[in-house]
């Protein structure tokens, strides 16, 4: 019965996903999407995959994680890399995007282990600090990073480009330190990104179903409950900690593709965008997948559409953000909705309300 | 004799976020919370003697004092209308909030300010010192900058151990549940907790800006993030410990800076915070946390 149940409850997030995916196409069709909200249906799907991903850290294994853009940064990178490397050998735009999806998510899932093997032994807000710092030394590692090739092979530098010492006809500059990669083909398109996230919801959902999933469960609900009945502690934090990384990195090589030039600027990978994707989660609903992709959905596409009030749009944004999170979980407010819903509820039923 | 001056400069830049790092510490000890709109306080204090001194005109001590007040007004402000509805509230709720407010005060200060970087005036008048026949040179502000953050630390250790409010202070960062039945009034502890964090934001903002004096509505982010790390690196709710952790990274950071690369002074400086955590994973003079089956 239980298991129908859940069934049931990730039915209605893919028929979500796939009814949303059906009616931006349905207005696309009929030329009623404006070209502002058109280029925001690849970001869409990105900041869904990266919240739902952070949701597996924060709410499902219940560890305060402000790192995100780190993995993001690296599956963005390793994946726009592979495909600036291969143009020659796989000539396919689409074969070399597939490639570096599996490639961006599977090097953001090895980092997910190395940082996470030192990194979950830290409790709360240790954490957090820990993995904010590890995103800014990602990003700060890649902005010097110099990689360039030649007949010769592959060279590296942490200076500029002309100490690469490439070779004058066959050498070419792959990344360039703070410039990033460059000319990457602009591959990703919204259906794409509506897959990867369908891709992502399967992932997550059926993880927490399962009985991984519930031994990941019971670590965050109390640890030492969980480590007497003998669940391996750190190898659970560290498959969903990985799991959530590797798909990051999934949303990094969308967002690498989705753009002619990357770059790991403090804006796109810094830990502004980390907590960014954690607002999203928080609103979203800690643990709750489904309102992790609504909240993406509806958060991204707010400060566009505010767009009418120019220069107040951030401003506005802050403010609901402020009253979203007083109403939502302050202690009076949560008091004083239980009790307005009761007096609603014993008005329809006044028999009841009498006993 | 460069290495000197170097070292002098860390410790300078140190102590500005040591003093950062007082206000996170404090309110972290004492609400446990992470109050992430606090490098967003520094740089209101920033604007407000910008405001004062080169718009207005007065002398930078005024500057700063309207800048002490405006601060301490708005982190009482921030704690009323923000913070206390949620006490009792998860942490992660909390912090959310927090950020939702350094959002709204970087958005004020950008339509007010816009977001071109204005040339901050420094606030110190003192003259540089030369030392060893003119070979070292130390600037009059980092001389203020050292002097008043241990006149700071003086003051703060004296206020939290002598007075009646101090100890409550301590008492509440202690055990909330007790000091309430001690007849403590928590919230008000509190209140008095951000707004002497806030007070020293002001301070440190004039500081911050009269060494670096390029100011943006952006401007105390960084440098906020960074005395965080200070305060977690030296164990977050210790007084001394913000003092060492500012100090230490300040130091690292202008040392990478000079001998390693400008570029990779942040990475060095997280890299060390991540080992020292570690090692001892509450901080250098962080207390041990006791797990309770």
């Amino acid at each position: 019965m239980k298991k129908l149940k859940y069934g049931y409850k990730n039915l209605i997030t893919y028929a979500m996903v796939i009814a949303f995916w059906a009616v931006v196409q349905l207005l696309i069709a009929t030329g009623n999407l404006s070209s502002l909200m058109k280029g925001l249906l690849v970001p869409v799907c990105y900041y869904a995959i990266l919240a739902v991903s952070l949701n597996l850290t924060v709410g499902i294994l219940g560890e305060l994680s402000l790192g995100h853009a780190g993995f993001m940064c690296v599956g963005a990178f390793s994946g726009a890399f592979f495909t600036r490397c291969m143009e020659e050998a796989i000539p396919s735009v689409g074969a070399r995007f597939f490639l570096a999806l599996l490639i961006g998510a599977a090097v953001a899932g090895v980092f997910g282990i190395l940082i996470g093997i030192p990194v979950l032994r830290l409790k709360g807000d240790y954490l957090a600090i820990v993995t904010l710092a590890f995103g800014e030394i990602i990003k700060n590692l890649i902005n010097v990073m110099y990689v360039g090739r030649d007949h010769n092979g592959f060279h590296f530098s942490i200076k500029d480009t002309t100490s690469l010492g490439l070779d004058k006809e066959t050498g070419v500059v792959l990344i360039k330190g703070a410039q990033g990669i460059t000319g990457t083909p602009r591959a990703a398109t919204f259906t794409i990104g509506i897959l990867l996230l369908l891709l992502t919801l399967v992932i997550v959902l059926n993880l927490i179903h399962s009985r991984t999933g519930r031994a990941v469960m019971s670590i965050r609900d109390n640890r030492i409950a969980a480590e007497s009945i003998g669940i391996n502690v750190t190898k659970y934090k560290l498959l969903a900690f990985s799991v959530s990384a590797a798909l990051a990195g999934l949303a990094g090589v969308l967002y690498a593709h989705s753009l002619s030039t990357l770059a790991a600027t403090p804006k796109t990978f810094g830990y502004n965008m980390s907590i960014m994707i954690l607002v999203y989660v928080v609103l979203g609903g800690l643990g709750n997948i489904r309102g992790s992709v609504v909240a993406a959905v509806i958060l991204t596409a707010l400060p566009e559409l505010l767009r009418g009030l120019a220069d107040y749009r951030m401003l506005i944004y802050a403010i609901v953000l402020i009253v979203m999170m007083l109403f939502n979980s302050s202690p009076k407010a949560i008091e004083l909705r239980a009790v307005l819903f009761e007096r609603l509820k014993n008005k329809k039923n006044p028999a009841k309300g009498a006993v | 004799m460069s290495f000197l001056s170097y070292l002098i400069n860390g410790v300078s830049l140190g102590s500005i976020y040591a003093i950062i790092a007082l206000g996170y510490t404090m309110v972290y000890g004492i609400a446990r919370m992470l109050n992430f709109a606090h490098g967003d306080v520094i740089m209101v204090g920033a604007f407000a003697i910008f405001t004062a001194v080169s718009t207005l005109g007065l002398p930078s001590l005024a500057g700063i004092l309207i800048a002490v007040l405006v601060c301490t007004v708005l982190g009482l402000a921030i704690e009323t209308v923000a913070y206390r509805p949620l006490r009792g509230a998860s942490s992660l709720a909390v912090l959310i909030t927090a950020i939702g407010v350094s959002y709204l005060l970087q958005n004020v200060a950008l339509l007010i300010f816009g977001s071109n970087a204005r040339q901050f005036t420094s606030v110190v008048h003192i003259p540089n010192v030369k030392l060893a026949g003119g070979a070292l040179s130390i600037s009059g502000e980092t001389i203020v900058t050292i002097a008043s953050c241990l006149l700071i630390m003086i003051a703060l250790t004296t206020f939290i151990n002598r007075t009646k409010i101090g100890q409550a202070m301590l008492a509440v960062s202690e055990d909330r549940g007790a000091a309430t039945l001690m007849g403590i009034n928590v919230n008000k502890t509190i209140a008095v907790t951000f707004a002497i964090g806030s007070a020293l934001a002001a301070i440190a903002g004039a500081l911050l800006c009269s060494t670096y004096p390029s100011l943006t509505p952006y401007t105390g982010s960084m440098p906020g993030i960074k005395a965080f790390t200070a305060a977690v690196f030296g164990g977050i709710g210790s007084i001394p410990g913000a003092l060492l952790g500012g100090i230490i990274l300040g130091v690292v950071e202008n040392l990478s800076k000079a001998y390693i690369s400008s570029q990779l002074s942040d990475a060095i400086v997280f890299s060390l915070l991540i080992l020292i955590l570690l090692v001892r994973p509450t901080g250098i003079l962080g207390k041990k946390i006791h797990e309770k089956v």
